[in-house]
């Protein structure tokens, strides 16, 4: 489960970082892979659909958001407590 | 050159359907964003905003005439009804070539194109109203007002986001100035509060669930409202030669583009417009003495606003009181420059600033006299209006007294 999750969620994010899904690792943060904010806001938004949930996640206050971005492992780790969950309800 | 006077004013906004109302508003600091109401919209993450509220169009127009009018086009007929009314004018006076309309407007028809969406693709209907594109059209407004008033001159819609109003009024101050026109009905109109517009809106994650709180810093992102505001712009003599009452004089317009980010605001391109306006309008910081800003309540736009502010002013800018009136009337998008100039017509006529409701917490990154919370009682003969666009598109205004 884990592995899908974040081979999904690699790819994912390689695509928005217009990287290779072998170049992206889970102790990477998003600005070390050089996405801006709409690189973010696509990036979750491709999330959102990939595994059905909703993010809740304001540009605004991205570091109060309850969804944690600051590294590529970390938001395997939040996508796979949403998923885990039941589903949260809108903001 | 010559001298450009506004001579009227009306408006349609959340917190009143006139002028006196708008006024009366935002000297008590009243907020207009409340949950929002139109079909779907327990379905939108983001359900506030500042809708008008008891509108009746059958009040204001005929049956058969309604059928051409979506709502952005309503709230402007009705606000340049008024406007037409306080300058004494039934129709454009002396030669009707010589008057036109610039409306601003970015969604345009947008209810109307959520309704026709709606019918064709969520109720799997073949058929959609025989009107919808006239109703949509961005330039229906203004042809409406054209029709309306007879104006035969230039008339045109303008569609820069956020900055459209401003961009409108701008251009109709410089086509009077340069002598193309006598007189012009400008200003801008907006109605994007429905599920398809709003759905669009959130998927930009700008949008606050919980208010606008421009230049606080706890605010966290803009509120969408909703309205017209619309006046009438005349050459100074020809005001005065028929005996109209001048609510105040623009002095000077600017406009640049950032050429930068599609979203992201820059300090330098809103800095440079600030800068523009003044010197278009001969003015020096120190003689502005207040600014209605842009302040949408986003984390990006304040910061970069105050930032183009200190810029242009230097040391002046710790003495100008600058307020965003967006927390009580709401971001009303291509209408919001000119639901916003009657906070510059409040100053400048009634010396009544309008404060920047819900200002909570002092923001280091946001350091100026923002007029939190309470209308304040100050003379000021110069303001300024500014405008900044997604895209990177700046408009500011500058305004004296008359």
């Amino acid at each position: 489960m884990r592995s899908d999750v974040q081979d999904q969620i690699i790819t994912i994010i390689a695509r928005e970082a217009v990287l290779e899904p072998a170049e992206v690792h889970p102790d990477m943060t998003l600005d070390e892979l050089g996405l801006d904010s709409l690189g973010l806001v696509e990036m979750i938004f491709a999330i959102e659909e990939a595994f059905n949930i909703s993010v809740p996640f304001n540009a605004n206050e991205p570091s109060q958001s309850d969804f944690d971005i600051s590294s590529v492992g970390a938001i395997v780790r939040a996508v796979e407590r949403m998923i885990a969950g039941p589903a949260p309800a809108a903001a | 050159m010559r001298r450009v006077v506004i001579t009227g004013a009306g408006t349609v906004n959340a917190l009143a359907q006139d002028v006196a109302g708008t006024f009366a508003a935002m000297t008590e600091g009243r907020c207009g964003i409340g949950q929002l109401t139109f079909p779907d919209v327990e379905r939108l993450n983001v359900q506030i905003g500042a809708q008008v509220q008891g509108w009746q169009p059958e009040s204001h127009f005929e049956r058969g005439k309604l059928a051409f009018y979506d709502l952005f086009t309503q709230f402007a007929l009705v606000a340049a009804a008024q406007a037409m009314a306080q300058a004494g004018l039934a129709e454009a006076p002396g030669d009707p070539t010589r008057w036109g309309c610039v409306i601003g407007t970015a969604g345009g028809g947008n209810g109307t194109i959520n309704d026709a969406f709606r019918t064709v693709f969520a109720e799997g209907k073949n058929r959609v109203h025989p009107f919808t594109v006239p109703k949509l059209m961005n330039n229906a407004a203004c042809s409406h007002i054209s029709m309306g008033y007879g104006l035969q001159g230039p008339s045109f819609s303008v569609a820069t986001a956020c900055s459209s109003s401003n961009h409108a009024i701008g251009l109709a101050f410089q086509m009077i100035r340069a002598g193309m026109a006598d007189g012009m009905v400008a200003g801008g109109s907006e109605s994007m509060l429905n599920f398809g517009g709003l759905k669009a809106w959130e998927g930009l994650r700008v949008m606050s669930t919980d208010g606008c709180r421009p230049f606080s810093a706890d605010r966290n992102g803009m509120v969408q409202g909703e309205g017209a505001g619309v006046f009438v712009l005349e050459d100074y003599d020809h005001a005065c030669a028929r005996g109209a009452d001048i609510l105040a004089e623009i002095k000077g317009f600017a406009m640049t583009s950032d050429a930068g980010d599609i979203v992201m605001p820059s300090p330098e391109g809103a800095a440079r417009a600030i800068r523009g306006a003044l010197k278009d309008a001969g003015l020096a910081p120190d003689q502005i003495g207040y600014i209605n800003a842009h302040g949408t309540g986003t984390a990006a736009n304040d910061r970069t606003e105050v930032a183009a502010i200190r810029q242009v002013f230097g040391p002046a800018a710790d003495r100008v009181m600058v307020s965003s009136t967006k927390a009580m009337h709401g971001h009303c998008i291509g209408g919001t420059g000119a639901v916003e100039l009657l906070a510059c017509l409040l100053a400048l006529r009634e010396g009544v600033i309008a404060p920047t409701i819900n200002h909570r917490l002092a923001d280091p990154e946001c350091d100026l006299d923002v007029v939190p919370n309470t209308a304040r009682q100050a003379p000021v003969t110069a303001v300024l209006s500014n405008a900044f666009a997604f895209g990177g598109l700046n408009a500011v205004l500058a305004l004296a007294r008359a």
